[in-house]
């Protein structure tokens, strides 16, 4: 298997006043070479938490990885020293964050803050380092990027910093990309541009990347695999095509049908009652108990192992046991495809 | 649709300008002309910057209209009011605050915050009208008569917006100004909110101006949808002629812009992704302000403002392409490369 990154029942609490916080729940993921594995949930999902994890960016205390491991290359990242996370941090891995407005330091001109890993990881002399960041501001379409590199964040526009944050990101050629909301703060149009920035660059690089966000819209334009994560757990994973047509979980029929269509007319969408669980206190059973219109008495007691749908998707449900009464789909899913 | 309904609000080439030093004015709506009738849900959208905000915070007096009028229900509120007309004016016209972490007062408690509308305007006859007042309130939104003792921060971000609805809502106004009221929720949350505005609608006959960036959601909820781009309304019509025969080249890339949740969709349709970034409004550009990002841009679109007018009934845009008697250069099948 050529996974480059591989995460195995990965554990995540936060020790806060009082409150123990299960972040992340039993998550099991892995990566392949090149490719783009989506995971979407609502804020509180534990979809960041699991993104900081594989950068070492959990701050402990309160955070604490509990168990699990994360094989970066068959190396587990969980038990590296800080100074050896620095040396894969930005080289290996490297993170693009959801607001470029604070991601930026905003008293260094944006030259500088890209030549600082290429200096750090790639030893490179200034004049080189000042010369691959003005290539990398012109491979993230900064026009004139010679005078801009000289320029601080404050001088550029949302979506040209978030441009800048790319750039930063690819600097030294890392074979992961992490994306946390990278479009989420900008307005339509440039989240457009962005889009088609990244999926151009992952063309160029070979760079796998994790995308991080709510948006499904997003999910749908980038991803070739997508994992969705519902109270700390990762309930569904599959292709974007299983995902999308043929999702098996509660949930991500929930998250499908509450989202108008553009190009269709709906009546009413299809709100998921309810509000996600509190994880100081995480329900024994499916976290997504509560709010399931098919929930059933072992819902509440137990949580569901994965069933195997095909070689990718994966999903937790009680419904899918031998034993569970038939359900349908809500109507609205599994239009198109197929 | 609209032609026997009664207009409730005229907006009339509508102006606000800021003075943000001496020399500098930042515009940030000019000259918006528009119509909401009665009992519909008119949606404005565009990106950040383009005044559907303003537009909205001027037309219920938040800010002093620099020029053009407001006509609600047959009254002109544009010009100065006295403190009294304010008043009476708020108690027919509400809002919706985008942030519901900032737009309830964390000192104050729920039942204080729903009734505050009803004290100012002396709407209860004694405490026990008004706490029955505030119940009925929290039942209508969908939340329990228990919660009218608890303070804002005993409550989730789509809680808080149940209570900024009630809040609105307590004074029985006709027309409620929404001021991006679900963006500040998850996508499972957007749905309850979306649907309890509807509801509301239907059972109260109220009249919406939906303000959002969101446009599948502006979409789904709005009879008619405005864009506006840059202080400007660039196009106007029933959101589902707006959708399907989008007109204005800035309309069609919004459309298109816009990732859909399907991914066949998704990858096979055309976009048109517009280049650069939306200018300054402090110092637009002439003529067209549109024109430094339109691919369709023409000598005329420098020179003249391009004027809104009704194209097809009920669709308005303002663009030299649709002008009458000016051919435009580009081809009009050139132009439908947006449609899905």
């Amino acid at each position: 298997m050529d996974n480059l990154l591989e995460i195995k029942d990965l554990n995540v609490r936060f020790n806060l006043f009082g409150a123990k916080v299960q972040a992340v729940r039993g998550v099991s993921l892995h990566l392949k070479k090149g490719e783009t594995l989506a995971i979407v949930g609502e804020s509180g999902s534990g979809k960041s938490v699991t993104s900081k994890a594989i950068m070492g960016l959990i701050p402990n205390p309160p955070g604490e990885i509990t168990s699990g491991e994360i094989l970066f290359e068959g190396h587990d990242l969980v038990h590296y020293s800080n100074k050896q996370m620095q040396k894969i941090r930005g080289k290996e891995i490297s993170m693009i964050f959801q607001d470029p407005m604070t991601a930026l330091n905003p008293t260094m001109k944006v030259g500088k803050q890209i030549m600082e890993g290429l200096i750090k990881h790639q030893k490179m002399s200034r004049q080189d380092a000042k010369k691959r960041a003005i290539e990398l501001l012109r491979l993230v379409g900064i026009p004139k990027p010679e005078v801009r590199v000289n320029e601080y964040p404050h001088q550029f526009s949302g979506g040209m910093r978030q441009r800048v944050v790319i750039a930063i990101a690819l600097a030294c050629n890392p074979k992961i990309l992490i994306a946390d909301e990278p479009t989420t703060a900008l307005d339509v149009t440039i989240q457009a541009q962005i889009l088609d920035l990244m999926r151009e660059l992952q063309k160029k690089t070979g760079t796998a990347i994790i995308l991080i966000t709510h948006d499904l819209g997003v999910v749908a334009n980038l991803a070739q695999r997508v994992g969705v994560m519902y109270g700390g757990k990762l309930v569904e994973t599959g292709t974007l095509e299983e995902i999308f047509y043929r999702p098996k979980h509660p949930y991500t029929w929930g998250l499908l049908s509450s989202m108008p269509k553009l190009h269709a007319k709906t009546d009413k969408l299809l709100a998921i009652p309810g509000s996600p669980p509190d994880l100081s206190d995480p329900p024994k059973g499916c976290p997504f108990a509560p709010r399931c219109p098919y929930a059933m008495k072992v819902c509440t007691e137990q949580m569901p192992e994965y069933t195997y749908l095909s070689d990718t998707q994966r999903t937790a449900c009680w419904l899918l046991d031998k034993r569970a009464p038939k359900v349908e789909p809500p109507e609205t899913i599994g239009v198109g495809g197929e | 649709m609209a032609e026997t309904k009664e207009k409730l609000l005229q907006v009339k080439n509508l102006k606000k300008y800021f003075q943000i030093s001496r020399k500098e004015v930042l515009q940030a709506v000019d000259n918006v002309t528009f119509d909401v009738y009665k009992g519909e849900t008119l949606g404005l959208v565009g990106e950040s910057g383009c005044g559907k905000s303003t537009t909205g915070r001027t037309i219920i007096r938040l800010y002093q209209p620099t020029e053009g009028q407001v006509v609600f229900d047959g009254e002109d509120i544009s010009g100065k009011l006295s403190g009294k007309a304010k008043k009476q004016l708020s108690r027919r016209m509400q809002m919706i605050f985008q942030d519901p972490y900032a737009s309830l007062n964390p000192r104050m408690m729920i039942k204080d915050i729903i009734a505050e509308g009803l004290d100012i305007h002396h709407l209860s006859k004694s405490k026990k009208e008004r706490m029955n007042r505030v119940y009925e309130m929290l039942e209508t939104v969908g939340l329990n008569r228990e919660h009218a003792n608890r303070f804002p921060h005993e409550f989730s971000g789509g809680q808080r917006q149940r209570i900024g609805i009630a809040r609105a809502l307590a004074v029985d106004p006709d027309f409620v100004i929404a001021d991006e009221p679900i963006s500040a929720l998850d996508v499972s949350i957007q749905a309850q909110v979306v649907n309890l505005l509807q509801e509301l609608q239907e059972k109260k006959g109220l009249t919406f101006l939906f303000i959002a960036h969101d446009l599948s959601m502006v979409k789904h909820i709005s009879d008619r949808v405005g864009v506006m781009y840059l202080g400007n309304m660039a196009e106007l019509a029933s959101s589902d002629e707006l959708y399907e025969h989008p007109l204005h080249p800035y309309t069609q890339s919004l459309l298109s812009a816009i990732p859909v949740a399907d991914p066949e969709l998704e990858h096979s349709r055309e976009r048109i992704i517009l280049q650069g970034d939306v200018p300054s409004p402090i110092d637009p550009p002439g003529g067209c302000r549109f024109r430094t990002r339109c691919p369709f841009a023409m000598d005329i679109c420098a020179k003249v403002r391009p004027k809104w007018h009704e194209v097809e009934k009920g669709h308005w845009v303002a663009c030299h392409l649709h002008d009458e008697g000016i051919t435009p250069d580009s081809n009009k099948e050139d132009l439908a490369i947006a449609k899905p």
